[in-house]
């Protein structure tokens, strides 16, 4: 393995409760990997989307006492498994560059942040300074026959000026890494749709209705299960398929794993570090189909 | 359809507000509709985005902050990464929302109460308590039976925790809301 690489890391609320499965499965991967995660120390919510919908300075303030934290503990870089908290986290820093925007910021911080700190997912990450090359030489169970819809969500790499990272209308960086695991990467033309977002609690039709769509189309092309990389999208995919098939009459069975649950599987990591259990839709039938191929393969 | 005398409701202060606070030009957008084709929540709008970006030129502010559409938009950037004059769509329709707060327009109070309950628990702990933003939206809301199928589901799995994760910095974090309504005033 290469030298470990070293990022701060900001976990976000959801991982701490209901992604908590993506959180662990981050941990365990990114140890296998070489990239040493140092956590931010007593980081705060970055405001999600409730706060930017509120008021865009505010919005900035939250994530910026996170900022200032890490450049007060000499981090450059911070990588988060969240896309919400990526977003707020790089949004806030794209903004302060106006300086007019970062005064109004600054006022309402205890310690305000320079703007020294960059910020990436842990998939760009993965991707970019790991890669599917390394990564498919790491593999000690590929996960032949397992045929999956790749899921990015809508905001991991759009608006791409501020996001900088992989193709907003066609991202690929998932796809390749599945690829390198040995999983067959069904064409998934929704790739970066919403799901829903977070209004599941106050408007449940909207996310019935795109959610829906989502995994009507992983099934019309032959997946077995999604692949996830957001919190929300995978809570809106997963734990709300009954929902879903109440309101469209449908009967989805579509098990949605978060991307770093299907690299550690491939790595042989242990399952339990994984958290398969937590998962709503229940993933074992197509967890042994995996394991009865790599048996035929071995 | 509504016919609007745009020469008797303009509102140049509303136009200059909404370009002010996006720092975006909204006399760029021409009309060509590509927002609303990519826009995934057209189905449950009122008003199409373009046509909100439309009234937002003509200054039409009673339309444009009480529709629902802005709302309901959920920031997923379609609009923005595909305006063909680099407009950030979303930044006008995030700013529509604020401007809706400000003048006290709240056309879908669910989404509105949802917010809020979410900013009061991150004042409160430093981070979100799923369980008590539940609880603190239903009763905002009283609709007490809101995802009760969902709990059947996520409790035994444990991931639901039962007591907010406190942070030290908790004081940090509810002066950056204090100061905030201070300067609201
Ligand atoms: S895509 Fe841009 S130019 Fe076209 S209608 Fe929408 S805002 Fe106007
Ligand atoms: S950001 Fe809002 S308006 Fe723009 S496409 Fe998405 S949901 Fe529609």
């Amino acid at each position: 393995m290469s030298e470990a690489r070293t990022f701060g890391y900001y976990p976000g609320c959801s991982g701490m409760g209901t992604s908590m499965e993506y959180e662990r499965s981050t941990r365990a991967v990114c140890e296998a990997l070489g990239i040493k995660l140092v956590d931010l120390e007593d980081w705060s919510c970055c405001g999600s989307t409730p706060a930017h919908t509120v008021d865009h300075v505010l919005s900035a303030a939250l994530s910026g006492r996170n900022l200032s934290i890490a450049e007060s503990m000499g981090l450059d870089t911070i990588i988060t498994p969240c896309p919400s908290c990526l977003t707020n986290l790089k949004t806030a820093t794209h903004r302060m560059e106006n300086p007019a925007f970062k005064q109004k910021v600054d006022a309402l911080l205890d310690k305000p942040a320079n703007n020294t700190v960059t910020v990436k997912s842990v998939l760009q990450v993965i991707y970019e300074d790991v890669g599917p090359e390394t990564i498919r030489q790491q593999v000690v169970r590929p996960l032949s026959g397992l045929a999956v819809a790749p899921y990015y969500g809508c905001i991991m790499n759009r608006p791409p000026d501020v996001m900088q990272f992989d193709d907003p209308e066609n991202p690929i960086a998932m796809d390749e890494i599945l690829s390198a695991l040995g999983a067959d990467v069904v064409p998934f033309g929704l790739k970066v749709e919403c799901c829903g977002a977070s209004h599941g609690i106050a408007q449940k039709d909207v996310v019935t209705t795109l959610s829906g769509r989502l995994i009507e189309l992983a099934y019309a092309e032959n997946a077995m299960a999604m692949v996830a990389a957001c919190p929300l999208c995978q809570m809106n995919l997963d734990l709300r398929q009954g929902q879903i098939n109440a309101a469209n009459k449908s009967r989805y069975n579509m098990p949605v794993f978060y991307y770093t649950q299907l690299i550690g599987l491939a790595l042989g990591l242990p399952e339990k570090q994984l958290g398969f259990d937590k998962l709503a839709v229940n993933p074992d039938k197509v967890l042994r189909a995996i394991q009865e191929q790599s048996h035929v393969a071995q | 359809m509504e016919v609007i005398n745009i020469t008797h409701s303009y509102d140049p202060a509303f136009v200059a507000e909404v370009e002010a606070e996006s720092e975006q030009n909204v006399r760029l957008c021409y009309q060509c509709g590509n927002c609303t084709a990519g826009c995934p929540y057209n189905f449950a709008y009122d008003i199409p985005v373009s046509q909100i970006m439309r009234l937002s030129q003509t200054g039409q502010k009673d339309k444009v902050l009480g529709c629902k559409s802005i709302w309901i938009c959920a920031t997923c950037e379609s609009c923005t990464t595909r305006c063909p004059n680099g407009i950030d769509v979303a930044r006008i329709m995030d700013v529509l929302r604020h401007m809706a707060r400000r003048y006290n327009y709240n056309t879908v109070p669910n989404v509105r109460s949802f917010v809020d309950a979410f900013l009061d628990s991150v004042e409160k702990h430093g981070r979100v308590f799923e369980m008590g933003l539940m609880a603190n939206y239903m009763t905002k809301t009283r609709r007490f039976w809101t995802d009760a199928d969902l709990g059947r589901k996520i409790l035994p799995k444990g991931k639901i925790s039962f007591k907010p994760h406190r942070i030290q910095g908790r004081d940090e974090v509810a002066k950056i809301f204090e100061r905030y309504k201070e300067q609201q005033r």
